[in-house]
């Protein structure tokens, strides 16, 4: 249980890291919080030649509302993005979904960046990138790309960044419309542990309160994080949530494994897609209650996270 | 030393403020931090489960947060402010607030998971100094116990904040249920 030998390397800036990066080969990988690679180092399931620490590089240590969402850079640590009051407020989802992220102690040092590059498909932050559109900047000696979450997650533990490229940051967008709700529920057998089935909701209204968008996304319902669209279910279900629940369970393709049946955790996408949409649903309706003249787009208005919570 | 090592491995220089004291260590890229601070410089009040993240008997302060000292590097934390076991004493180096409290309470029994614990909640109240018996609970989620069945840590946690409650002179707003009464 100790890490194999491997050469490490502490660049000073993004630049001297993706130099090193491409010298070094494919057989360097880069180590932010460590939470994920440090126990594959340690059980040996990953060898790497070099390490490339960008625990120094603290021009990516940031969490910034930008217009169209929250950008978070490769080493905002989970903590730092749960506990950010402007991330919050801007996006209510993120800090919901980052408290069933581990425990406290593994948020203070894993990163947000690196559990998404990380592709775990039971990691919460990989379907939340996913269901809010958002997207990973990748930078190598080549230059700069930006892949959206759709095609970042490729299989399990393996993304779309090549062994050249550092991502350096991902993009969380706000959802859009006149109001919105989000909501983020998961069973584990103990809460910090890896879910069972984890599911992000986030739904919109129209200024008269019809839905106008319900979407899904899910960990360990597959490979990769999968993301539904359930808005033609929604309206159709008439209010009937379950029956939604029950749509989204049967485009799902869980895997069994020691942890649970395949049939229980399409029981539990049907239970938790209900419950999740269902609150969305009623934080955007207080959102769009709350909105002083029921706004005219643009300044869409997100249902917080905080009231429903107990 | 050993004939089968293959090559030398690189060793790095590092430095640590651990528990107030700057300390030095030539330690090679894979010691972890947990190893360095028991083996490097003989400090094994930290004590090492699991090594891969779950157990939380390693629970170190660096720079004042609870991280697992079995899933960092130490040389990547050069120049960092560790706080151990032995760290969370009263300055005159008898047992602090925290260590009395899970005497009162019994909250250990092997003590092998004992620092850990320790270190959480030292560094959790300094943050929620007055915390119910839920956030209690909560805030040791993370720390495994194989003796106690939890509800003495639960308790000690309670008796903590008491402790330091009184020892500061702020009465602070004694929530229902706190303190001793609440031990199972």
């Amino acid at each position: 249980m100790k890490p194999p030998p491997f050469s490490y390397h502490r660049p000073a800036t993004v630049t001297e890291a993706v130099t090193m990066l491409d010298e070094l080969g494919p057989d360097a990988k880069i180590l932010a919080g460590g939470q994920s690679l440090v126990p594959m180092l340690n059980m040996r399931l990953a060898t790497p030649a070099h390490l490339i620490d960008i625990n120094r590089l603290d021009e990516l240590a940031y969490v910034r509302v930008e217009p169209e969402g929250v950008r978070v850079g490769a080493l905002a640590r989970h903590a730092d993005v749960e506990h950010d009051a402007a991330a919050g407020r801007a996006i209510p989802l993120l800090a919901e979904a980052l408290r069933s992220v581990a425990h406290p102690t593994i948020r203070n040092r894993g990163t947000t960046v690196g559990s998404i590059v990380h592709a775990d498909p039971s990691g919460e932050m990989t379907a939340v990138l996913c269901l809010l559109d958002g997207e990973v900047t990748l930078v190598s000696r080549r230059g700069e790309r930006t892949v959206p979450a759709q095609d970042f997650f490729v299989a399990p533990l393996t993304s779309a960044a090549e062994a050249d490229e550092l991502a350096t940051s991902a993009l969380f967008r706000r959802p859009t419309g006149a109001a919105t709700g989000t909501a983020w529920m998961e069973v584990a057998r103990r809460h910090g542990d890896y879910a069972l089935c984890g599911v992000g909701a986030v739904v919109t209204l129209n200024e008269a309160g019809a839905l106008t968008t319900v979407r899904t996304a899910y960990i360990s319902m597959g490979p990769i994080p999968q993301t539904l669209d359930l808005t033609l279910e929604a309206i159709g279900s008439n209010g009937d949530w379950r029956a939604v629940g029950e749509a989204a369970a049967a485009q799902l393709e869980p895997e069994e494994d020691i942890h649970a049946t395949a049939r229980y955790r399409r029981q539990l996408a049907v239970v938790l897609t209900a419950r999740a949409c269902r609150l969305a649903a009623e934080r955007a309706e207080r959102a769009r209650r709350a909105a002083p003249s029921h706004p005219t787009g643009g300044a869409g208005r997100t249902g917080s996270g905080v009231e429903g919570e107990r | 030393m050993t004939p089968d090592r293959g090559p030398t491995e690189q060793t790095h220089d590092i430095s640590l403020t651990v528990n107030g004291v700057l300390r030095q260590a030539r330690v090679p890229a894979r010691r972890l931090l947990s190893d360095c601070l028991r083996h490097d410089l003989g400090l094994t009040g930290t004590h090492v489960g699991c090594e891969h993240g779950v157990c939380g008997a390693c629970t170190v302060l660096v720079n004042g947060q609870p991280m697992r000292s079995c899933l960092l590097l130490a040389v990547s934390v050069d120049g960092s402010e560790i706080t151990t076991v032995e760290g969370c004493t009263d300055p005159d180096g008898s047992l602090g607030p925290v260590q009395r409290a899970f005497m009162e309470c019994h909250g250990l029994q092997c003590g092998f998971c004992t620092p850990g614990f320790i270190t959480t909640i030292a560094a959790y109240l300094r943050r929620n100094p007055n915390p119910t018996p839920e956030q209690a609970r909560e805030a040791i989620g993370g720390n495994l116990c194989r003796c106690t069945g939890y509800q003495n840590i639960v308790a000690s946690v309670l008796r903590a904040a008491e402790i330091m409650r009184e020892e500061s002179g702020d009465a602070g707003v004694p929530a229902a249920g706190h303190g001793r009464g609440e031990r199972a």
